[in-house]
């Protein structure tokens, strides 16, 4: 504590730490209370837990999986699409917008095209990249680029394009390029809009990765969910949904925690 | 011997879907070396036009200017170039900010670095060096922004109202050290500025610029007793408030009279609108 706190600031200090306390206790709270209650419901039958599963089927399920190890394939299979596709997604956003912005020309032809792909939903084209691309792991990496890479493109153009005038004349003023330009104001100025752009990107491609599991694939969290249901196996469908969540924050608590690392 | 900068008979129109804008028309005007030239004029009237033609960045539609009696080079090398904000950029250092321009022409090696801390060091911001833009005052901001221009080693200064965005206190001051420095290096300068009492206080010559189109209106030659250069000992000199009623009377005059025929008639119009 320091010192020269009054009274006052202290109490503040003080209220302020008591509220986040109650805030976090009543997140774990609420969870509890939902699992239990989940929980008595399937014993006491009033939810038929051959549909609905329970808590400790779910953790019977994943205690199995984690016995056999089949739980790390599907996991890390999931994982390594997404993290490939989120790569692809930045490089290529980043390289889009960039050629974009050096073109104000092919920014004006190309822009209905993108906004078009932009809105189009993207689980439309999974078909069609199964029979073109075959029913493997590139199909399944493609439609999470798809999904992700065409707003990434546009939301960075736009950010692009809102760069301060000012900061390119004075660029030029010192004799500089339009390189000089991107390499020296535009990009390091653009770290946090690539950076919130991230974390739009990791969710989208998350989504585009289980879209392509659900079609074309042999492994992965979304071939789970799709062969639990066929097979009427609720506790592997909801296990892998539980997996799904706790992947996804893990996903997009390492970029939040990226952003910090770079704002420092 | 030439002049530093000659600038003959400089005319820009900007065009955009709505039409064509006359910015300026037959500018003429000259700077001898180490001279120090404030521009003035009411806003809209194409000051900032004009630095960015000397500067290079955009070529006039009529006109020429000359650096030393030859045509300015493309690249706007021996120009410097000061910005109404400093645009320090804040993913940098001060010491790399100031070396941003060595750095984009290729001439970041030892002998400039050392020569840039020496500057940082002399104008007050050695201790500074490794502090973000952030850190800094408004004051010292501009100054970190005057040694990223003299790191090039500009024989011509090219100033757009540096002082602009500045509280007045600190206006003032920075006002005084900027110009201070600028005469201390024989540097030529133009600076341009709405602040009538601030072109008093810097120049050796100041040019009035009409409404839009601005042409030239007046070049006053501005001189102290004693050639006081400092705008603070300046501004408390009794000639001070005397040019300031003349450089006022003259840009009244223009607005009252209506005078220079269509263009003028049409700038008291455009004030009125």
């Amino acid at each position: 504590m320091k010192q020269n706190e009054t009274l006052a600031q202290q109490e503040f200090v003080a209220r302020q730490k008591r509220r986040q306390k109650a805030v976090c206790l009543c997140r774990i709270l609420l969870l509890l209370v939902l699992l239990v209650l989940w929980e008595v419901c399937a014993r006491m039958e009033i939810i038929n837990d051959f549909i609905f599963s329970s808590p400790f089927r779910i953790a019977g399920c994943f205690y199995d999986m984690l016995m056999d190890k089949s739980i790390f394939l599907h996991t890390g299979v999931t994982l390594f699409e997404t993290l490939v596709s989120f790569a692809l997604v930045v490089v290529i956003g980043i390289a889009g917008a960039v050629l974009l912005w050096s073109s104000k020309s092919l920014s004006e032809v190309l822009d209905p095209y993108l906004v078009m792909l932009n809105s189009l939903p993207k689980s439309a084209l999974a078909p069609i990249l199964i029979v073109w691309l075959g029913n493997n792991m590139r199909t399944i990496i493609v439609a999470a680029v798809s999904v992700a890479v065409f707003g990434s493109i546009l939301t960075l153009h736009n950010g692009f394009q809102s760069m301060d005038p000012d900061q390119v004349k004075l660029i030029y003023s010192l004799g500089g390029t339009r390189r000089d330009v991107l390499l020296k104001v535009l990009l390091p100025g653009s770290i946090p809009l690539i950076i919130s752009n991230m974390k739009v990107n990791i969710g989208l491609c998350l989504v585009g990765v289980i879209i392509g599991e659900f079609l074309a694939a042999q492994a992965g969290l979304g071939y789970l969910i799709i062969y639990g249901s066929q097979v009427f196996k609720m506790d592997l469908v909801v296990m892998s949904i539980v997996i799904l969540c706790v992947l996804s924050a893990i996903l997009y608590q390492g970029i939040a925690a990226a952003e910090k690392k770079v704002e420092k | 011997m030439f002049p530093k900068l000659e600038v003959k008979g400089l005319s820009y129109s900007y065009h955009t879907m709505d039409g064509e804008t006359q910015a300026l028309s037959n500018i003429s005007f000259e700077a001898a070396a180490g001279e120090f030239v404030a521009v003035v004029g009411p806003s809209g009237c194409g000051k900032s036009t004009l630095l960015s033609l000397i500067c290079g960045l955009i070529a006039p539609d009529e006109g020429e200017i000359l650096l030393d009696g030859k045509p300015a080079p493309k690249d706007s090398s021996g120009i410097g170039y000061m910005l109404q904000r400093d645009h320090l950029l804040e993913w940098r250092t001060i010491f790399e900010n100031a070396c941003l321009g060595l750095e984009i022409r290729n001439r970041l090696d030892g002998e400039h670095r050392r020569m840039v801390r020496g500057l940082l060091d002399a104008y007050g911001l050695g201790q500074f060096e490794d502090a973000r833009p952030s850190e800094l005052s408004g004051g010292m901001r501009q100054r970190a922004a005057l040694i990223r221009t003299l790191a090039l080693e500009p024989d011509l200064l090219l100033l757009d109202e540096p002082f602009s965005a500045l509280d007045y206190q600190t206006r003032l001051s920075v006002c005084d050290d900027i110009s201070t420095i600028i005469r201390s290096r024989k540097k030529t300068a133009v600076l341009i500025t709405h602040d009538l009492s601030e072109a008093v206080s810097v120049a050796d010559r100041i040019v009035i610029l009409t409404n839009r189109p601005g042409r030239i209106r007046k070049i006053l030659p501005v001189s102290f007793e004693d050639g006081v250069t400092s705008p603070l000992e300046r501004r408390n000199s009794p000639r001070f408030s005397s040019y300031f009623n003349e450089v006022w009377k003259i840009l009244q005059n223009k607005a009252l009279a209506g005078e220079d025929s269509a263009a003028g008639g049409k700038g008291v119009r455009d004030e009125a609108e």
